[in-house]
């Protein structure tokens, strides 16, 4: 039985997984919704891969989680890594592109830029305030203009002038793309120009002041739309590397550190079938009420966290 | 002669309350309210009655006052600075007094420092029967309170990270600061003082030769004020790193090193940028070259000087191949943000550091 590792990425929005072997080739990866319920994306994701490594003689010895959710995740899955995102994403490029300088990113909700230099993050950044660089602004816009998201890049190619957009904030992008779209421009050069303002945005606000040299990796679910990339490179002037798995770096990078880890734990995909449970209270013992989470198993609580002191800590049993 | 009547306090600022509470029961002989430690509750009732763009240490005062007046103080304080905290103190008390509360209100931007009669003047703002001598008298030991304070806190910086047994230097300062409350003169701070020394140096470490340093920049209510930064430097210390940070009150205030500061800036500053900004270019330099692994910025969100600081520093990383992260903090700003990043930050560092070495 050879052994193979598997890597987590949970957002808010979007669920991904990849299961690797010890040359970093990927055996089964899957990307779903989150739909606001982690832990049910996770047994989702479990049950995917499951299906995808039958008949694949490759047994899991580690596990590695990142996202928003990874610590949650983390002790559900027994995960022998849990690592933040810019992290998780800086060594999965790394790994795929060893000379990569530069990563962006623009996901579902926020976007990140990370710096790297002889395989060395020296810089990152990351946005989760205003959504009009981001995907869901993108989607909501092709929505208003009829088209479907999965479209828009290739019909924002076709522009031969594409429309200014005041891009530095999603109301004013809104209200000027009505304006511009009733003063009679065309749908092409409105599209074009809102992947234009997606990446002036970007660049303006997280990639200010950074020292973008190439080759630049650009990743996230906004990487599939080629009329963005196009927009980056000619804003920066240089190639701009998109690949297949992009979007899956982040879930790919804990699974290279999982392996690295040299912690093997055993792993079943039954963990699936397990009945996890959180539950959340805020500690009442100062005016600070933080917020505590419990999770359980079955009934057994494993862990707690949330507590800003001592006295708030809940004690697992054993 | 001891006024009962008045119950003075200055909002809550790291661990200064005890120099603050000296300096007003044996100088200006008022009693002194230290307020509540700062929790979620103080920024959410200051950020209630604060324009919502002002910069935190704004909310956190106004925070403060309220939780002060609910427990009966009567005379309330503000500082100045080289900034719109300037107009804080006028606008603070007029918030205050539109809600309906009475008190009276010692804004220091308000002295003309320079006029020894105008001082006096508006120390009996604090006291009426002021007797100046006192106050003078109660300076030495307020400040050696202070540099005390700066002292054992710089050594937890260093070393807390390194503890055998977690929260043993938690532990020990809390029981000194107990303590220090009560103290009476200076004799009597000078044992404690020596008695909690040796017990902080006494401290069993599992301390490498070799650690990882990082640098602590940022205006001056953030980045002295652990609430309003998270705790960030403790959550660096649990990483194994030792934190060192200059700007505290021994070193603005007893020993100003502005003008030293200044200087160390000058190549890349050369104009004042308005309150610790300057200092805090000369700080990262300073942190640069004596070998820091990174340094970290933090901000209030909307700080003006702290802002234009932002494109000096990002000079200084790239001249010093040192990496600068910068933080900005408000009502609103997510934990779990700031928590990726700075995670994001040790592995760098340590990534970084592990090839130097
Ligand atoms: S955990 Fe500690 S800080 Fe948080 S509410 Fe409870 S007592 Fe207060
Ligand atoms: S230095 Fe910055 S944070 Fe402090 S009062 Fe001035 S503007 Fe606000």
């Amino acid at each position: 039985m050879n052994k193979a590792y598997l890597g987590i990425d949970i957002g808010s929005i979007s669920t991904k997984g990849v299961v690797i072997d010890a040359e970093n080739n990927i055996l089964a990866k899957e990307y779903l919704w989150t739909e606001g319920d982690p832990m049910g994306a996770v047994k989702r994701l479990l049950k995917a891969l499951e299906a995808q490594m039958k008949g694949i003689d490759a047994e899991i010895v580690s596990v590695g989680t990142t996202g928003s959710a990874r610590k949650l995740i983390g002790v559900i899955t027994g995960a022998s890594v849990v690592k933040n995102e810019i992290t998780a994403h800086a060594i999965g490029t790394t790994t795929i592109h060893p000379d990569v300088r530069t990563i962006f990113e623009i996901g579902g909700q926020d976007s990140k830029i990370v710096i790297i230099e002889n395989g060395f993050v020296t810089d990152y950044a990351m946005n989760t305030l205003c959504a009009a660089g981001t995907g869901s602004f993108l989607s909501s816009q092709a929505h208003r203009l009829g088209v479907s998201v999965e479209d828009f890049g290739e019909i924002a190619l076709t522009s031969k002038k594409p429309t200014n957009i005041a891009a530095r904030c999603t109301v004013f992008a809104e209200s000027d793309l009505v304006h511009k779209a009733q003063i009679g421009h065309k749908k092409e050069d409105i599209i074009a120009g809102l992947c234009k303002a997606v990446v002036a945005n970007y660049l303006n606000n997280i990639g200010k002041g950074k020292k973008i040299m190439p080759p630049i990796v650009f990743q996230g679910g906004v990487s599939k739309n080629v009329g963005v990339k196009k927009a980056f490179e000619e804003a920066v002037g240089h190639e701009v590397i998109v690949d297949e798995n992009g979007h899956l770096m982040g879930a790919f990078g804990v699974a290279v550190l999982a392996r690295k880890s040299g912690k093997e734990r055993p792993f079943s995909f039954d963990t699936a079938d397990i009945e996890f449970r959180t539950r959340g209270f805020e500690c009442a013992k100062c005016a600070n009420h933080c917020e505590i989470i419990c999770v359980y198993r079955e009934k057994e609580l494993i862990d707690s966290w949330g507590n800003k002191c001592e006295n708030g800590a809940v004690r697992t049993a054993g | 002669m001891t006024h009962n009547e008045i119950v003075a306090c200055f909002p809550h600022m790291a661990n200064y309350a005890y120099a603050f509470k000296y300096v007003c029961e044996h100088g200006f002989e008022v009693k002194y309210l230290i307020p509540p430690p700062i929790t979620k509750r103080t920024l959410e009732l200051g950020a209630r009655v604060s324009p919502d763009y002002v910069c935190s240490p704004f909310k956190y005062c106004m925070g403060c006052y309220l939780e002060a007046l609910e427990l009966g103080a009567n005379c309330l304080m503000q500082i100045y600075g080289g900034c719109r905290l300037n107009y804080y103190g006028e606008l603070n008390a007029r918030i205050l007094r539109d809600m309906g509360y009475e008190f009276e209100f010692f804004d220091m931007a308000a002295v003309n420092w320079k006029s020894p009669k105008d001082i006096i003047e508006h120390f009996r703002i604090i006291n009426p029967d002021i007797n100046p001598v006192k106050v003078v008298q109660a300076l030495p030991v307020t400040f050696r309170i202070i540099e005390i304070l700066d002292e054992f806190e710089d050594l937890i910086r260093h070393n807390v990270g390194f503890e055998v047994n977690d929260g043993e230097f938690d532990g020990t300062y809390k029981e000194f600061l107990g303590k220090l409350e009560n103290v009476e003169d200076g004799k009597e701070l000078k044992e404690l003082e020596k008695e909690y020394r040796t017990r902080l140096h006494g401290i069993p470490l599992n301390k490498p030769a070799k650690t990882i340093k990082v640098g602590f920049v940022g205006d001056y209510y953030t980045v002295q004020e652990p609430f309003s930064n998270y705790f960030m430097e403790k959550e660096l210390a649990k990483f194994g790193m030792e934190v060192y940070r200059q700007m505290n009150f021994t070193n603005s205030v007893i020993h100003n090193q502005g003008k030293k500061k200044r200087k160390i800036a000058k190549k890349y500053a050369k104009y004042p940028l308005g309150a610790t900004a300057n200092s805090t270019v000369a700080e990262a330099i300073t942190f640069a070259k004596e070998g820091c692994a990174g340094i970290i910025q933090v901000k209030s969100f909307g700080c003006m000087p702290e802002i234009d600081a932002m494109p000096i520093l990002q000079n200084v990383s790239r001249d010093y191949h040192v990496p600068i992260l910068h933080f900005s903090f408000d009502s609103q700003t997510s934990e779990t943000g700031v928590r990726t990043r700075l995670e994001a930050f040790y592995d760098m560092v340590e990534a970084r550091n592990g090839r130097k070495a």
